[in-house]
């Protein structure tokens, strides 16, 4: 009877420290992302069980693709309407430059990891900004078609296939944007990796990738959308596209397509949330609470249940375990796994910080060409 | 029909006009009732329900101006706008007025930029700029960015120095006894010991200070108001950056005697100017070039000084394929021309757009208008289904339809007429963009085409063909020019929505087939360059301006008709 009775006193306890913080919480949030199966991966392994814990109403926005515009224009205006919003690494950098996303202190705001490490150490280098909390780890790679009939039963094993019109003929189609396109040029030109930033900076480097690009100018057809390869993909209206690994991933696995993974120097980019400044209080608080559970070590790698993204915590990668529907194991498909990552490339923000207005406008000139 | 000629003048009797004519011819202006003159009496109700029609229509023309007429202004200023310069560098900003633009800037200048680096750390702007100013000079984002975290450092050899002499110099209040008015000091005293909401008393400096030592006071209270506001903390419990102790150093070695303000203050600076000779004092140009190299890079500071105006003609030079360089205006390398290219391009493809639409449009509009009304009406359903559809649905039924494994296709290499290796490319090029966008703009032609054709009385063709016409010269000669303010019209609004589309382009028009807006949409939702961005859309405004003013020369507005 005693055991229960303290039981009962530290739950009556706990719920009432519980309710203490929860008076200083505001109790509804717009959470911003992707739309589509990124985000209802978010809503079974985040929102769903944070909602259910707290009782917190969450309404989802899905403007992550043009949330540097709205968050500045929302920042102009002096109206915050957003909580916490899902961005990748380099639009959360360049908030995080404009001033209009909170600084984030890893260790103190965010949980330890489940083997003890602390949230830096846990992320690692993955914390590219001060502003952002790392997530998922996706990459952009390519697919190829694996019913080809003028390939002659050759499959593209490496990254050069993509430059190569007379083992692999047909269309492909890229991103329509230099980063990632002129690394893999330099790269098929026969630039050591730890060199390519190096070359790229030099006028001639430029040139030398562009002159490469310009070898399959002609067939290649350029997206905007990640949507699109997978599309274009079972089309057949390319042979071979670059996209983000979970796109090619539904395509192959759930919509059973005849398309291949070719991971060799896959891009790795980071996708992550980062916390509008100038938030209330209360608002703040939300936000940081819920941000602290979706990005704990279990959470993470309850998202990778849904799809096939590597979680940004390393304590989480021994927790990935099988497809919510599917049944398969999700390890082999996480561009993070060893197998799938023995040449890969980091975006390097940085460089691209610096470089990207120059390498864009040239890139378009040239496109217009 | 001899009468019809007598206008109102001829008409004799009690008429408005005449009664005023013949006051005139009177001697006194005409009364009326109430005694006034009866002309101002008019003029004066005129004016009233001209006032009455303006505040019924009030509401309408505020908000017009406030949602759309505002908005398109302010984002237009943004086109020139460029304060962000001077407000976050605006020591350097002065310091480099003196400098003769290529050689690597002297010490001062380097000092006023530690200064103002500083505040901009403080205040989180320093990113901002750097990304400004990375859209003229690659690279700069990055320094920036690297020198704002090295920057809280330099000048820390003074400071160990400075604190050598005499530890108090590490106690804040040391600092604030020396540079602050002694009016603050109290009214700081008094707010700390009523422990209110409200906020600190905005720090003063103190005067005889600020003479005397110019530099350290300059920088001292930059610090004290940037701790105010940024950190809502007190200068009174903040030790000063590492580079006022820098400053101090060198004003004490710049002053002559120590004046009586300051050595009565009580604050132990005497000795300190004594020892202040013998200090060793690091470069500050030496500390940045430790950060980064590209300091010593004059191309750098030349963009800084080009553009440390609050206005700037470099992004409206930028979106005519010009740059604004430390030299003057110059081309962009040919391999960055892009603007140029687009604007013509989006030019000729919305009149090629236009083009397609009035003959597609014209033959449906003439049936609309003359078959019989229960066919019509079917007709006209068809004609506004697509209004009813998602642009994007209707955009990617196009890409099915037109893409090289598409339905044309298809049917053209099943009939025969193709073989499998020469199927056509319909999509992803100008191709797509005009036959996507002819689709989908095709019923703002048709519609006040129709709306005009329906009003020409067919009794005038009928009295053509009796008189002998042809069916081709009856239509040439009597409809199709009763038809053209429905051209006019139509023209106008294709034209007008052709020229600022951009989704469609986008998703159909690969490379060869994206516009202008395209551009526009890219600056403002991922490069954020909103400057650009507004100068671009300036130059399309004003654009589509001229080429209106164009059509009333050689048209004439009033020749367009949107409806009988």
């Amino acid at each position: 009877m005693k055991l229960k009775t303290i039981a009962l006193t530290s739950t009556a306890l706990g719920v009432a420290s519980l309710a203490f913080a929860e008076g200083h919480m505001a109790d509804e949030m717009t959470i911003v992302s992707w739309g589509g199966a990124y985000q209802t991966s978010q809503q079974k392994a985040y929102s769903e069980p944070y909602a259910a814990d707290t009782g917190v109403s969450i309404t989802w926005d899905e403007s992550s693709a043009e949330a540097t515009a709205k968050m500045r224009a929302m920042a102009e205006a002096g109206n915050i309407t957003w909580d916490v919003v899902d961005v990748v690494a380099a639009d959360a950098i360049r908030l995080c430059d404009e001033g209009l996303a909170m600084e984030i202190d890893h260790d103190e705001m965010l949980a330890p990891g489940d083997d003890g490490s602390t949230a830096s150490e846990d992320f690692g280098e993955l914390i590219v900004s001060d502003c952002f909390i790392p997530q998922i780890v996706y990459s952009t790679t390519f697919g190829y078609r694996t019913d080809v009939a003028e390939w002659n039963g050759a499959e593209p094993e490496d990254v050069c296939a993509v430059f190569d019109l007379e083992t692999f003929p047909g269309q492909r189609s890229l991103e329509q944007r230099p980063i990632a396109n002129l690394e893999w040029a330099l790269i098929c030109d026969g630039v050591p990796i730890e060199e390519v930033y190096d070359v790229l900076e030099t006028e001639e480097g430029q040139d030398r990738a562009f002159a490469k690009l310009d070898t399959i100018k002609d067939s290649v057809i350029w997206w905007t959308a990640g949507a699109e390869t997978p599309q274009l993909l079972a089309d057949g209206e390319v042979v071979l596209g670059s996209t983000y690994n979970g796109r090619l991933f539904s395509a192959i696995e759930e919509q059973d397509q005849p398309i291949a993974m070719l991971w060799d120097w896959q891009m790795f980019d980071l996708d992550g949330w980062i916390i509008p400044a100038g938030l209330s209080e209360e608002r703040e608080a939300r936000a940081l609470d819920f941000v602290r559970f979706a990005t704990d070590t279990q959470r993470l790698a309850d998202q990778a249940k849904y799809i096939s993204y590597g979680p940004a915590r390393q304590s989480s990668a021994p927790l990935v375990g099988q497809h919510a529907d599917l049944g398969i194991d999700m390890a082999p498909h996480m561009p993070t796994d060893p197998a799938n990552a023995e040449n890969t490339f980091l975006f390097n923000y940085e460089w691209w910080a610096d470089y990207r207005d120059d390498l864009d406008a040239k890139f378009q000139a040239w496109l217009a060409q | 029909m001899s009468d019809a000629v007598a206008g109102p003048d001829q008409f004799t009797g009690a008429t408005p006009d005449n009664a005023l004519r013949n006051a005139e011819r009177a001697d006194g202006p005409m009364l009326a009732a109430d005694g006034r003159p009866l002309k101002a009496s008019l003029a004066r109700s005129l004016r009233r329900s001209k006032l009455r029609a303006l505040l019924l229509i009030a509401p309408l023309l505020l908000f017009i101006l406030l949602t759309f007429i505002a908005p398109i202004a302010d984002m237009l200023f943004r086109s020139v706008e460029n304060q962000i310069v001077s407000e976050t560098l605006p020591r350097t900003v002065i310091a480099l007025d003196k400098w003769d633009g290529e050689t690597v800037p002297g010490e001062p200048v380097f000092l006023a930029l530690v200064g103002d680096l500083n505040i901009a750390v403080e205040r989180k702007a320093h990113t901002r700029l750097g990304s400004r100013l990375n859209y003229e000079t690659t690279g700069i984002s990055s320094l920036f960015r690297k020198t704002g975290r090295g920057v809280d450092e330099i000048g820390e050899t003074a400071m160990e120095q400075v604190i050598g002499v005499n530890a108090l110099w590490e106690e804040p209040a040391t600092w604030v006894a020396l540079m602050a008015d002694p009016d603050w000091i109290e009214a700081q005293a008094e707010w700390a010991a009523e422990e209110t909401e409200r906020a600190e008393p905005r720090f003063r400096l103190n005067g005889a200070v600020e003479e005397a030592l110019p530099l350290s006071a300059d920088l001292y209270r930059a610090f004290a108001r940037t701790i105010q506001v940024e950190d809502e903390d007190s200068p009174t419990e903040e030790e000063p950056w590492p580079v006022i102790y820098r400053a101090l150093v060198q004003d004490l070695a710049a002053l002559g005697p120590l004046p009586e303000e300051l050595a009565a203050s009580g604050v132990p600076i005497a000795s300190l100017e004594e020892a202040a000779g013998g200090f060793l004092m690091e470069d500050v140009s030496a500390a940045f070039l430790d950060i980064d190299e590209d300091w010593a890079d004059p191309e750098v500071w030349g963009t800084i000084e080009a553009f440390s105006d609050p206005y700037t003609a470099g992004y409206f030079l930028g979106a005519i394929d010009r740059q604004l360089t430390p030299q003057g205006i110059e081309r962009q390398p040919e391999n960055q021309r892009v603007y140029g290219t687009l604007f013509l391009r989006t030019l000729w493809m919305s009149l090629l757009i236009t083009g397609s639409c009035i003959l597609l449009g014209y033959p449906i509009a003439w049936l609309l208008a003359n078959l019989p009304v229960r066919t019509a009406n079917l007709l006209m359903i068809l004609v506004l289904l697509p209004f009813w559809t998602s642009l994007l649905v209707r955009t990617s039924a196009w890409k099915v339809l037109l893409q090289q494994q598409g339905v044309i296709n298809d049917i053209l290499v099943w009939s025969g007429i193709l073989n499998d290796a020469n199927r056509l490319v319909m999509i992803n090029n100008a191709t797509g963009t005009v036959i996507a966008m002819t689709h989908i703009l095709l019923p703002f032609m048709i519609l006040p085409l129709y709306s005009v054709m329906k009003t020409i009385d067919p009794s005038y063709l009928r009295a053509a063909k009796s008189l002998g016409a042809t069916n081709g010269t009856a239509f040439w000669r009597v409809y199709f020019p009763l038809s053209v303010p429905g051209i006019g019209a139509g023209s106008i609004l294709v034209f007008i929505l052709a020229i600022g589309y951009y989704i469609t382009p986008e998703l159909v028009g690969g490379t060869k087939g994206v516009f202008i807006s395209n551009r526009i949409a890219y600056h403002i939702s991922t490069s954020l360059n909103w400057g650009l961005a507004a100068a671009l859309g300036s130059i399309l405004l004003a654009l589509v301006l001229l080429l209106y003013w164009l059509y009333d020369r050689i048209v004439g507005i009033d020749n367009v008709k949107l409806g009988g």
